[in-house]
């Protein structure tokens, strides 16, 4: 957990413009029918002095993020005719165009003690200038070395498509062993792409639902620790735990943070009737939003914190509602074919993701806030659980195959439908919530 | 009674309850044991002696099934909680939890939200039959803790399930 601890305090980065950068043309649209993988080249990263492996290692990470987006293409380091060998060389364009390269990266590391500085430049080939912006330099400890990594291609892919980047972030998540009749199950904590897991409970009671907090510093899930289902606080740096919600003959779940990181949206439920309810974490003041005998569960604010979405079944089949975020009746807005859960809000407010059954197969899927616009982004035996990269364009979910074999597993998938692709984890693994974009 | 003392009770309750039942996820952790087969049924008692949890278990019956989406009691359901109220009743010194849970059809909090429907409805009926409400308590596993694990209906009726997991020496 130190190891972690560090990780979230990498500390001081600056921002510096190495060059003056000029305008470029250069740019992907990510909202096309199709979008043609943009062809990058990524020189090794310079060594400017004790940078040894790092050099090397964070030029692969800046890669493998650009290229995991699906928007880009690889030309390998085989392929370069030119070779990169000091930072500010002059670039060879008409050798990156030789290899129809349309983007170059060129890059540069320096290693003193456990301090490590990383600076790129990235540069349209076809127009022979810089990408307007995308000249940076970071600085900070070498145990934070992957994070400098996804800072850099942050930066590039931010330039490049319009959109903020999503690299630099992490996913808690529920990793699980164990039998499908008798399944353990501890809260992890990992980068987005898999990379540096750290356990932050034992297995020693069922936990799920894990959420980030808007700041990523707690982490709001349901245990059974108590022997009942409770929404518990977790703080990430010191592992400290509380339950939120000690009411006997009550059982409290589905939790997730408003906007603000001051209040518990969740479901409580008394008397077999689960009802959406909000905690003041300061005051430990408690609201009742919702007041039906209907099964209401799973609520998620808006970004902008007026509106929270939720599932109810009060028309006999899950569909999801939006009501204000005071509470009451709600609006429903799922319309189609099949039942609806999972509501979550995109973080740039314009989409709902969920969780849709229908005909035996189960699907993540989109739609605007007022349900038009449905699009459903995936199908399998058991696809739930919706969580939204920081910048609105991608999600990951929870995947289940059938049977007695039958494994979980976590996924990511583009809101267009592109690029569903498996993320690596160690075991089986559910119920990933997306931290926001790391500071 | 008192608060303090209720909570003691149950702790207990779940403390001897995690020994007794293979459903029951109990504080210790489960898999200890290599699942249901590794189960001690010692701690049972003699399933001839019908003031045993093993008579009660297998006789009287510890748990009822539901349709799908359903936390509906069945005619059947009705039936075996009419038994398990009448030994409860003339079992006095035994405490319950009552496990309400789902099969994998489903999203988890959905899930979690009908389990625990059908284990209120088992709960209100045994309530109605005279056993003492504060002998039993409820908790939802949705489909967290399924029996069976084919991904067919032959198991999904068996996952749809409210167990009455006893426990003795509570001093009710």
């Amino acid at each position: 957990m130190k190891r972690l601890a560090r990780l979230l305090a990498l500390a001081m980065w600056g921002a510096v413009a190495v060059v003056t950068p000029a305008s470029a043309e250069l740019n992907l649209i990510l909202d096309g029918p199709t979008v043609e993988p943009m062809p990058i080249a990524v020189a090794p990263f310079v060594d400017e002095g004790g940078a040894g492996d790092y050099a090397q290692e964070i030029g692969r990470v800046v890669v493998a993020d650009l290229v995991g987006t699906g928007l880009f293409y690889e030309i390998a380091p085989e392929a370069h005719i030119s070779r990169v060998t000091a930072f500010d060389a002059p670039i060879a364009f008409a050798d990156w165009k030789a290899i129809n390269a349309q983007a170059l990266v060129v890059g540069a590391v320096t290693v003193s003690g456990d301090q490590i500085t990383v600076k790129f430049r990235a540069f349209d080939v076809f127009s022979e200038v810089q990408v307007d912006g995308a000249a940076l330099q970071f600085a900070g400890t070498t145990d934070g070395w992957r994070r400098m990594a996804h800072k850099v291609a942050d930066v590039i892919y931010s330039k490049i498509t319009g959109e903020s980047g999503y690299f630099d972030s992490r996913v808690v998540f529920v990793a699980e062993s164990g039998p499908k009749n008798e399944r353990l199950k501890r809260l992890a904590v990992m980068d987005y792409d898999g990379a540096n897991v750290a356990y932050l409970t034992d297995s020693s009671a069922l936990v799920t639902s894990p959420r980030f907090s808007p700041a990523g510093d707690r982490i709001l899930y349901t245990s059974y620790e108590t022997g009942f289902p409770r929404v518990t606080l977790l703080d990430v740096n010191s592992l400290e735990r509380r339950t939120l919600q000690e009411q006997p003959g009550t059982m409290s779940f589905s939790p997730r943070f408003s906007p603000d990181g001051n209040r518990v949206v969740f479901s409580l439920e008394q008397g077999g009737n689960s009802d959406i309810y909000l905690l003041d974490l300061e005051s430990g003041a408690l609201n009742q939003l919702t007041n039906s005998p209907a099964i209401e569960t799973a609520p998620s604010f808006s970004p902008d914190g007026s509106q929270i979405t939720f599932e109810s079944d009060r028309t006999g089949e899950q569909q999801v509602y939006v009501m204000p975020a005071s509470g009451g009746e709600g609006t429903r807005i799922s319309g189609g074919e099949g039942r609806y859960g999972t509501p979550v809000w995109s973080p740039r407010g314009d989409y709902i993701a969920f969780t849709k059954q229908n005909a035996g197969r189960f699907h993540i899927g989109v739609m605007r806030t007022d349900g038009s616009e449905e699009r459903l982004l995936t199908a399998s035996f058991l696809d739930e659980g919706p969580t939204w990269a920081p910048n609105g364009r991608v999600l990951m979910f929870t995947r289940e195959t059938s049977g007695a074999g039958g494994q979980t597993s976590l996924w990511s998938v583009d809101i267009t439908g592109r690029n569903l692709k498996q993320i690596p984890t160690d075991g089986p693994a559910t119920d990933p919530a997306w931290s926001p974009l790391l500071p | 009674m008192t608060l303090a003392v209720k909570s003691l009770l149950f702790i207990a309750v779940l403390g001897l309850a995690a020994c007794n039942n293979p459903d029951r996820y109990g504080a210790g952790g489960a898999g200890g044991d290599g699942g249901a087969g590794g189960i001690d049924t010692t701690g049972l008692g003699d399933p001839s002696n019908p003031t045993s949890i093993a008579y009660f278990n297998q006789t009287v019956g510890d748990r009822v099934l539901f349709a799908v989406d359903q936390a509906t009691l069945t005619p059947e359901g009705r039936a075996v909680l009419t038994r398990q109220a009448q030994w409860l009743n003339q079992n006095p010194g035994y405490a319950a939890i009552i496990e309400g849970h789902a099969d994998e059809q489903g999203t988890a909090e959905y899930n979690q939200s009908l389990g625990a429907k059908r284990a209120a409805a088992a709960l209100n009926f045994l309530i109605s039959q005279g056993v003492a409400a504060n002998r039993m308590r409820p908790i939802s596993y949705g489909k967290l803790r399924p029996i069976e694990v084919c991904s067919e209906e032959a198991c999904y009726a068996q996952n749809r399930r409210v167990v009455t997991v006893l426990a003795a020496g509570a001093g009710v």
